[in-house]
């Protein structure tokens, strides 16, 4: 009704009234507010109450069997964690699978997005194939990743085989799980960050690149010198969301052998998936909430830190 | 600001707010309406199975008779191949209480668990009529199933009583005696069967191995003793327990004697060796023979073959059929789960897949059943004396979680050539990580 009203053709009732000037302003100041409501509605439901609530699970004892069931442990869950060996293991594997897939990665994807910056035919074609992988779901293109990586039939190893080769067990091996993993992360997320890229360079002025030909620059170095200066709040952009990214890493090694142990060594186990492990492996609940709960103060962190660097150099740069 | 621009905006914040509350709505709602329709629809109703390895029922044909005897029926059959991930989504499935079949399958190693943990999580099947359905059944099954207050969680499928499978072709290629009488004689000790492992590996072809897994044979081993996991008292003895120790030291000497085809069973892996030629014997718990059809395929039907194994008995595996609590249809259920286990079809699926009874009457009944696919072998015979000497087991709450640790171990040792004194290691530290406070 109200709505409809609102709608309506007619005009406000009394016109030269004071009170039409009052509301107008009272929807001016509240406006914004209504327009952010819906987030910060979602936010507190699913965002804000999950977190406080996730704090107060991991204080207590919580098995998902006797989940009705929850008794007080204090700060143990939290030192139980710091004394395991596996988390550490997690920690360092989320960190070593992190610098292999987010640097070449972010290499990769600024490459491309220099060539994409180029006229060329085909551009969009291109530029669509591009974020393919990334619409592609985690679990189909890590199925097909562990079928190319499999010891005795997998593609890999077959062509290592043709030359000569002796195989790799791209499961078991620890170096060669991690990079597997990655190959994956690096995969989906190439082509996304690279079109983020272009969406940076194409504010650079074509101006930069013109006067630089003219001295007589190569385009490598236009691309040193004019596109990587200009892209560099893009740049930390895309470092501090993979960085995120590869702190949540999860479903990719989740899939890569079908478990949640990440290898039979644990070799390539993260914390994301430790953290599932706990939970929904070991069904200990408590347990998982204090890793969730380390993993995110473990990302404001490292948010605030690339921040921080970013904020640094471009102070040293003016 | 002119009048209809204030009235745009005021009907926009409307409509925003409008959005979120409806998408809250949704959010909230949809836990819950999708049930009382489906049970409505066409009078049918549909009931839901969810298993894990090869039961074998969808197979043998049996739930097109159960149909054909029930038009109101329709059956609905999920599965997963790892049981470690079935019961991974089961337990999440009854904490949330959403997503449950009307039957659920529990392996023998988690059924101690539910007795013990969750058995408000399944229906007495006393209260849905079927509360005998396990009265002739071999006393331990029905007895691991039942709470100390009487309630019967679950109906007895099968039992595991242990053979070897092994490929006569490949013998024969290998220079072995392909002839199941002789072979179980030569491996009627886990010595000798390595030994004639060590005689197939110098003769066979590169890449060839004698065995699939050192944990194949470790569960093997270990499932030949009363007392593995767990004592008597409900105590977790594994770290101790000499059925553990001596399985663990002979599998880790199949691995140190290249023996091993280092495939993590139920892997995808795994699964394509059963028809490439990969590895030449298995143990074989009964039910692995309706897996062995399942993954080798027709092709190699008359290939494989079946011989009593060392110890000549053993207990590996076998199952049970619960109706959960979240069940949409318990009652029909329970009549599906009592006609499953029921004698006859017992012996029907051990005749078509291998599954061996744990009905007494079916026991008796299938003692001279041969099966083509494996060379016409008498498995009757071979799993009925297996069957006849079996421990009745010692069942532990966290069985399955060890049986897993140690699994994982043995996979170190093979893939990644860790010494077998820190695997060992590495397997308590993993019970400890996955069961201890």
């Amino acid at each position: 009704m109200a709505l409809s009203r609102a709608l309506g053709p007619r005009p406000a009732a009394a016109p030269g009234r004071p009170r039409p000037a009052a509301v107008t302003r009272t929807g001016r100041t509240l406006a914004p507010y209504g327009f952010l409501a819906p987030f910060f509605v979602l936010f507190t439901a699913f965002g804000l109450y999950p977190l406080l609530y996730t704090a107060y699970v991991s204080l207590h004892r919580v098995e998902l069997q006797t989940s009705q069931q929850m008794d007080w442990l204090g700060l143990q869950n939290y030192v139980r964690l710091f004394q395991d060996p596996y988390f550490w293991n997690a920690l360092r594997n989320t960190f070593t699978i992190g610098v292999l897939s987010t640097v070449p990665q972010l290499l990769m994807a600024l490459g491309l997005a220099h060539l994409l910056n180029y006229r060329l035919r085909g551009r969009t074609f291109f530029r669509v194939a591009m974020l393919m992988p990334y619409a592609t779901s985690v679990a189909a293109a890590t199925l097909v990743f562990a079928q190319l990586f499999g010891h005795d039939y997998g593609l890999i190893n077959w062509l290592l085989h043709q030359a000569g080769l002796d195989p790799v067990d791209w499961q078991a091996n620890t170096v060669a799980s991690q990079i597997g993993v990655s190959t994956v992360v690096t995969w989906r997320w190439t082509g996304y960050n690279a079109l983020i890229y272009l969406a940076g360079m194409q504010a650079i002025p074509m101006e930069l690149y013109e006067s630089a030909a003219i001295d007589g620059a190569t385009r490598l170095q236009q691309f040193r010198h004019v596109t990587v200066p200009g892209l560099r709040p893009t740049i930390v952009f895309t470092v501090i969301v993979s960085t995120i990214g590869a702190t949540q890493l999860f479903g990719e090694p989740l899939m890569y052998e079908g478990n949640s142990g990440g290898g039979v060594s644990h070799q390539y186990q993260t914390l994301g998936l430790y953290m599932y492990q706990q939970g929904w492996t070991f069904f200990h609940l408590g347990r998982a909430a204090a890793v969730a709960w380390v993993m995110f103060l473990l990302i404001v962190v490292l948010a605030l830190l690339n921040a921080a660097v970013a904020a640094r150099r471009n102070r040293t740069d003016r | 600001m002119s009048v209809r621009s204030i009235k745009t905006r005021r009907s926009a914040v409307l409509g925003a707010v409008a959005v979120a509350v409806s998408l809250l709505a949704s959010a909230c709602g949809s836990g819950g309406a999708g049930t009382a329709g489906e049970a409505a629809s066409g009078g049918k109703v549909t009931l839901t199975i969810d298993l894990f390895g090869t039961f074998g029922y969808q197979e043998a044909g049996l739930y097109d008779q159960y149909m054909k005897l029930h038009p109101n029926i329709v059956i609905k059959q999920t599965d997963t191949q790892d049981e470690s991930q079935y019961w991974q989504a089961l337990q999440t499935k009854l904490a949330g209480g959403g997503g449950l079949a009307d039957i659920q399958g529990i392996e023998v190693g988690r059924v101690a668990s539910v007795v013990q943990q969750q058995a408000d999580k399944f229906t007495d099947l006393r209260t849905l009529g079927a509360g005998d359905v396990n009265k002739d059944l071999v006393p331990w099954k029905g007895a691991a199933v039942t709470t100390p207050d009487g309630r019967v969680l679950g109906a007895g499928t099968d039992i595991g009583p242990e053979a070897i499978c092994y490929r006569t072709d490949l013998f024969k290629a290998a220079g072995l005696p392909t002839d199941r009488t002789t072979l179980g004689t030569a491996w009627s000790t886990w010595g000798g069967y390595l030994a004639l492992g060590k005689q197939y590996e110098a003769k066979a072809a590169p890449g060839n191995a004698w065995t699939d897994s050192a944990a194949g044979m470790f569960a093997a081993e270990v499932g030949q003793q009363r007392v593995r996991y767990t004592d008597d008292g409900g105590k977790p003895v594994y770290q101790s327990s000499p059925a553990v120790r001596t399985a663990w030291n002979d599998a880790t000497a199949l691995v140190a004697d290249g023996l091993s085809a280092k495939l993590p069973q139920w892997g995808p892996e795994w699964n394509k060796a059963f028809s490439t030629g990969k590895f030449a014997t298995l143990s074989c718990p009964a039910w692995m023979l309706g897996y062995i059809k399942g993954q080798a395929g027709p092709t190699f039907a008359g290939k494989w073959d079946v011989a009593p194994g060392p110890g000549r008995t053993g207990n590996w595996g076998g199952s049970y059929l619960a109706v959960p609590k979240g069940a949409k249809h318990p009652k029909e259920a329970a009549a599906l789960i009592a006609w499953l286990t029921a004698q006859s079809q017992q012996v029907t699926l051990f005749t078509k897949q291998g599954s061996f009874p744990s009905s007494v009457g079916a026991q008796t009944a299938i003692k001279d059943v041969k099966d083509p696919y494996f060379n016409n072998a008498p498995i009757g015979a071979i799993f009925a004396e297996s069957a006849a000497n079996m421990p009745a087991q010692v069942l532990g709450v966290n069985d399955a979680v060890i049986t897993k640790a140690f699994s994982d171990a043995l996979g170190e040792v093979e893939r990644t050539g860790t010494a077998p004194a820190a695997a060992w290691n590495h397997a308590l530290a993993n019970v400890q990580n996955a069961t201890g406070n």
